[in-house]
């Protein structure tokens, strides 16, 4: 059986599922009654009630959407793990990752990571231009961020301030 | 006068030097944001809500709202240039306004934008101001039940009104009501859904989500594309003044745009994209003059029109956030979080309990369009440079400012992890076609609702009836449901199709 759109049928299933488990998680807890809602009497109807929105999109699609049948289409990879490559690297340089003996290495290590990595996000980067974007970045940030903001960051690697 | 009163009140806090500042600084992040393609309000202004953390409440919310109508102002300058929308309530301007650039007509075009923008707002902030104190009267009668109420209307008709598949966007709000609600529970302190990991107990950051279903989530998609050869109009920009002729058409289509901007922008899930959409089609109905140029080829109303509804209803959009607490569309839903930062709890008693506040950012709506029309006609110079500069340059900078963001919200690593799992969530619903603001009214709404929820019921011993039963709660769940019959009518359901697809 053909699919009409491919979208729907998808995002049908995803609703369904993540409501179901919303709300069987939801019976974890003290459901209660009307006049006294424990903690699990309104995730488990908002559950239910979007596993039920799922299950009617996911019926729909077979016969209601475009012709062409409403593809997902390729899934972008390469954007995708460089740019959320690039927030993890960042995340981790920053604050180290302590679980794993890794020492934070500060903002501005953090920085040039982030925009060498990104930058690989499409197609034809070259060094230089992303260097020195980096740095314009790094300075940037270092004067509004931390200097005229003064947000509190762990700014140079930990074994260069200790 | 009392309004008058009320306004000299709010021109005395918004004519200080630091305030003065900040709507500066707000007007002009939100000119740029809305000239660059692919970066919109929303990511801006969640990338940005750490970084006023140390500012008083009221500079802070100056500036936020500086952004999201000056984005109305600049983005319409990319729509006219490049033939891209620079923001998404300018997709209709793209149309004659592009056609006008390229017959030659870019100044006046830019400058029916800019003057009917300025025009609008200043109309809409008026409205603001008059209509606020009497609509918070009415909200101080609100109990629970009524609150509850007013919640499903304003979610309902933020799912009716804004584009793409209704069901879907429903779907999309009942899952940002239940990531809403992840976290300890107020009233039992059970940690719901938190996995034993103790960030989680204070709820999922809304900031995370927010940069990562549309900071993350838009530009991977974008990348995804490849680059669009863009034409843009640098050298052209001559002769800005519209002639006589120009000036005869735009008045009435500023006029109307106003109006129906103004009105759109307190319905909930109005706003500046809806308020464009609707606009546009209003003036292509009217009959055209005869020598007039034809929509679609450059017509100078096909521009005035919408670019004074966007504003309009960005402005007339704060009515709901300000005097109900309850926020139109998803720009506002950040805004209830940036005032909850700053310890303001957002409805009718911030008027009461914060008049400077208040009148205090409405006066300062009206100093920063007269800020922003200056910014975009003498010198539409600079923010025509600033298209040249291609995406390969800004991308990076926009991941480096969400992350850096996300982590000074609370001096937490955590935060970054779950930006890059949202940012993933993000593209998958792009590809899943499953438009992402109605999740974020869901999200801020949650908690919300289950309060009030369980007060109203608490109240009523368990008795359903309470919403049916309580006049004001039963005529505002009609309106709800009548809403909800209305666009699944056949004739009007096909109608709504119609009026997204424009371009």
């Amino acid at each position: 059986m053909a699919l009409a759109s491919q979208k729907d049928f998808f995002s049908g299933l995803m609703f369904t599922t993540v409501g179901g488990s919303f709300a069987w998680g939801a019976t974890e807890y003290t459901v209660g009654e009307g006049a006294r809602m424990g903690p699990g009497y309104f995730p488990l109807m908002l559950g239910i009630l979007l596993a039920i929105l799922g299950i009617i999109i996911t019926f729909q699609s077979f016969t209601k959407g475009h012709p062409g049948g409403d593809k997902i289409g390729a899934f972008a990879w390469r954007p995708l793990g460089f740019v959320l490559g690039a927030n993890l690297a960042f995340g981790a340089l920053l604050v180290g990752l302590p679980s794993i003996g890794f020492p934070a290495m500060g903002l501005i290590v953090a920085i040039y990571a982030l925009v060498l990595i990104s930058s690989l996000a499409q197609p034809g980067a070259k060094l230089k231009p992303t260097l020195i974007l980096a740095t314009i970045l790094a300075i940037g940030s270092y004067g509004a961020f931390v200097k005229l903001l003064s947000l509190q960051f762990p700014v140079w690697p930990a074994f260069l301030t200790n | 006068m009392e309004l008058f009163d009320n306004l000299a009140l709010g021109f005395g806090v918004a004519f200080t030097f630091q305030n003065l500042v900040y709507a500066f600084i707000g007007c002009l992040l939100g000119t740029l944001i809305g000239v660059l393609p692919g970066i919109g309000p929303l990511a801006t202004i969640a990338m940005l809500l750490p970084a006023t953390y140390g500012l008083p409440p009221v500079a802070a919310l100056i500036m936020l709202a500086g952004i999201y109508y000056g984005a109305q102002y600049g983005g319409s300058t990319t729509a006219i240039l490049v033939n891209l929308p620079g923001e998404a309530s300018s997709v209709v301007t793209v149309i004659d306004g592009y056609q006008m650039a390229r017959k030659g007509r870019a100044g006046p075009a830019l400058a029916a934008a800019g003057l009917g923008s300025f025009f609008a707002g200043c109309v809409g902030t008026l409205i603001l101001a008059a209509f606020a104190p009497p609509l918070t009267e009415v909200a101080l009668q609100f109990g629970p039940a009524e609150y509850f109420s007013l919640m499903i209307v304003g979610l309902i008709g933020a799912v009716v009104l804004a584009s793409g598949s209704l069901i879907k966007a429903l779907a999309m709000i009942v899952l940002g009501l239940l990531l809403g609600l992840v976290g300890t529970d107020v009233n039992s302190g059970v940690a719901r859904y938190s996995f034993d990991i103790p960030e989680l107990t204070d709820g999922i950051s809304f900031l995370a989500i927010a940069m990562g279903l549309f900071g993350y989530g838009e530009i991977i998609s974008n990348l995804s594309r490849p680059e669009e050869h863009r034409e843009v109009f640098t050298g052209k920009v001559e002769g800005i003044m519209p002639t006589k002729e120009d000036f005869k058409n735009m008045l009435p289509a500023v006029l109307r745009g106003t109006a129906l901007g103004s009105a759109l922008g307190i319905l909930p899930g109005g706003g500046a994209l809806l308020s464009a959409f609707t606009a546009y089609t209003l003036e292509k109905k009217i009959k055209l003059k005869p020598g007039e140029v034809p929509f679609g080829q450059g017509n100078i109303r096909g521009v005035a029109g919408p670019e004074a509804a966007n504003n309009a209803g960005a402005q007339t959009s704060f009515i709901p956030l300000l005097t109900l607490g309850i926020p139109p569309n998803a720009v506002m839903a950040l805004m209830v979080g940036a005032m909850t930062i700053h310890n303001i709890q957002p409805g009718p008693q911030v008027m009461t309990s914060n008049p400077e506040l208040f009148w205090g950012l409405i006066a300062s709506m009206w100093i920063g369009n007269a800020m922003l029309i200056i910014l975009n006609l003498p010198l539409i110079g600079i923010w025509i440079k600033l298209l040249t500069v291609p995406y390969r340059w800004l991308f990076p900078a926009i991941v480096l400012f969400c992350a850096i963001g996300v982590y000074s919200t609370n001096n937490n690593s955590f935060d970054i992890w779950m930006v890059a799992i949202f940012g993933f969530i993000g593209y998958l619903f792009i590809k899943l076609g499953c438009e992402p603001a109605p999740l974020l009214l869901g999200l801020i709404l949650g908690p919300m609702m289950e309060e009030y929820l369980r007060r109203a019921m608490l109240i009523s011993r368990g008795d359903w009836s309470v919403f049916v039963t309580r006049p004001l709660s039963a005529s505002l769940l009609a309106i709800a449901a009548i809403l909800l019959t209305v666009v699944l009518l056949p004739s009007i359901k096909k109608k709504r199709e119609e009026a997204f697809v424009e371009d």
